[in-house]
């Protein structure tokens, strides 16, 4: 049967796809915010929370139940539509990155075969540009909506230095893109299964660059002036309480497990096992192996996010649009330059 | 001017050099030193599982002691309540009578006995007033209560179970301090 030439198949597999992603991403979030307290506390020589579940497990479901039992304030002054849609669009945003990432190479199931992809988009990395650029709308409109100066402040600056490191982060991607030739993931990725060596090797300076601007996009520490607590109390979610916290307090979360996938793949192989031959055996169980290698690298990425938040101080705000400008900018255009000039001298 | 001392030490202005401004290698040694701290032994006492070891002498709640028969020890002289320089301690004597011989060891015994564990600093000087033995402080520690009138333990709760109906609760509230 199919619908408008579509196979119903299809869209029933896309849809269970983004069923298991969206939840499973969700679900990762949710045990970041675990592992981020635990990080920090072993970081600190203490031992984090232990009491709820073993090891202290079942925190995450405490804490998750424990927003949504808060009481729904939305503050008189506040613009109120606004104000709700603020926490809608941060998620969604956040969560709309994951449609375009490679989990993994291609299974056959029930004699279909599934490329574990949403969306093989040709423009994969733009896609991911425009929807992580959405993501400061959330914050931009929930600091304006909530009618409080510090709100207000916290927002700017998050938008203010969403755009500066954008600038950074895409200079340094148009040198990628120079070597790859390709803006779709799935095809850097399988470049990378099929080539010598990951991206990082070729593109080391660019990586970097990508790496403090990424961080920069997750207003992580050092780079958190959004919600930096001693001088803006708590940033742009200030007035909120209740789930549309949680909300706020998650996308950043899911951020950090989308741009830490956007890097594995972009940089370090996506799902690609080193030393390792996927022919040897049966494709499927390649796949999973395949999913478990990006998940891998997923984790030992957001650990390094956590080990640098709980290591360096916050930058303060001049330094932080200094960095962005005058040394991150230039530095990814050296790099485009020089990128552009191998790639010319082995032509 | 003159120093004072020799000890002074001039400003280090020197300009940083570009490996220093670069700063990724001093945030690499920053990430090592915090790394290093995921081995390190943790100091954190697991309180209700685990308890610090408290010292021999120390003072926590009070304990109204009995003798090795079962009777209370206390005269209601009432030196330990002229001794507490927090004014914590307040009883109502009483005369034994035929038939109690078992309960009190002497003819004269505290009818009410309450400490106000609020006013009380855990001095232990009621401990060294005592000429019969009959209080000390245990190394049970301060405990929670919802109302202020909780804090003022009457007999019920400073008696120590007796010895010889109650030996292994008696062994358990005498602990370490014999």
């Amino acid at each position: 049967m199919t619908i408008l030439a579509l196979d119903l198949g299809f869209i029933i597999e896309k849809l269970i796809m983004i069923a298991i992603v969206v939840f499973a991403s969700l679900g990762i979030a949710l045990y970041t915010t675990f592992g981020e307290r635990k990080v920090a506390a072993i970081l600190q020589d203490r031992p984090g929370p232990s009491r709820a579940g073993p090891f202290g497990l079942l925190q995450p479901l405490a804490d998750g139940l424990k927003l949504i039992m808060k009481e729904e304030i939305i503050p008189n002054a506040a613009s109120k539509w606004l104000f709700i849609l603020g926490p809608g669009l941060a998620m969604t945003a956040s969560l709309m990155t994951c449609a375009v990432i490679p989990w993994g190479s291609a299974m056959d199931i029930f004699g279909r075969h599934v490329a574990l992809q949403i969306a093989d988009v040709n423009i994969g990395i733009l896609y991911v540009f425009a929807v992580v650029s959405m993501g400061v709308y959330g914050i931009m409109i929930g600091g304006w909506a909530s009618n409080n100066k510090f709100s207000l402040m916290s927002a700017l600056r998050a938008a203010s230095q969403a755009i500066s490191y954008e600038l950074a982060m895409g200079l340094a991607l148009i040198a990628l893109l120079m070597t790859t030739g390709s803006l779709s993931l799935k095809t850097i990725v399988e470049q990378q299964v099929q080539g010598n060596w990951w991206n990082v090797v070729y593109q080391p300076l660019g990586f970097l660059i990508f790496f403090i601007t990424a961080m920069a996009e997750c207003n992580r520490t050092p780079f958190d002036l959004p919600e930096a607590e001693n001088e803006l109390n708590f940033g742009y979610h200030q007035e909120y309480s209740s789930m549309k916290l949680g909300f706020y307090l998650f996308a950043e979360y899911i951020n950090m497990i989308m741009s830490s996938a956007i890097m594995a793949s972009m940089y370090f192989g996506g799902y690609d096992l080193p030393f390792f031959n996927e022919a040897s055996v049966a494709p499927n169980i390649a796949a999973l192996i395949g999913v478990g290698t990006l998940l891998i690298k997923i984790v030992l990425f957001i650990f390094l996010f956590m080990w640098i938040r709980w290591t360096i101080p916050r930058f303060r705000y001049d330094q932080l649009m200094g960095l962005g400008w005058k040394t991150l900018i230039p530095l990814a255009l050296f790099n485009m330059l020089l990128t552009g000039a191998v790639i010319l001298a082995k032509l | 001017m003159q120093a004072l001392t020799n000890k002074a030490q001039a400003v280090n202005r020197k300009p940083m050099t570009f490996l220093e401004r670069l700063y990724l290698i001093n945030i690499i040694k920053g990430m090592m030193i915090t790394f290093s701290h995921m081995f390190k032994k943790q100091p954190t006492i697991r309180y209700p599982e685990e308890k610090r070891e408290f010292s021999p002498v120390f003072r926590g709640l009070h304990v109204l002691n009995r003798d090795e028969e079962g009777r209370e020890r206390c005269t209601a002289c009432g030196l330990c309540a002229v001794a507490c320089p927090a004014e914590a301690i307040t009883m109502e004597a009483a005369e034994r009578v035929e038939g109690e011989e078992g309960l009190y060891r002497e003819e004269k015994y505290a009818a009410k006995y309450e400490i106000n564990m609020l006013r009380c600093i855990f001095c232990g000087l009621c401990e060294d007033a005592c000429p019969k033995d009959a209080i000390y402080l245990s190394e049970t520690f301060a405990p929670a209560n919802f109302t202020r009138k909780g804090f003022i333990y009457g007999k019920p709760d400073l008696l120590i179970p007796n010895p010889l109906t109650e030996a292994s609760a008696f062994a358990e509230a005498k602990g370490v301090e014999a």
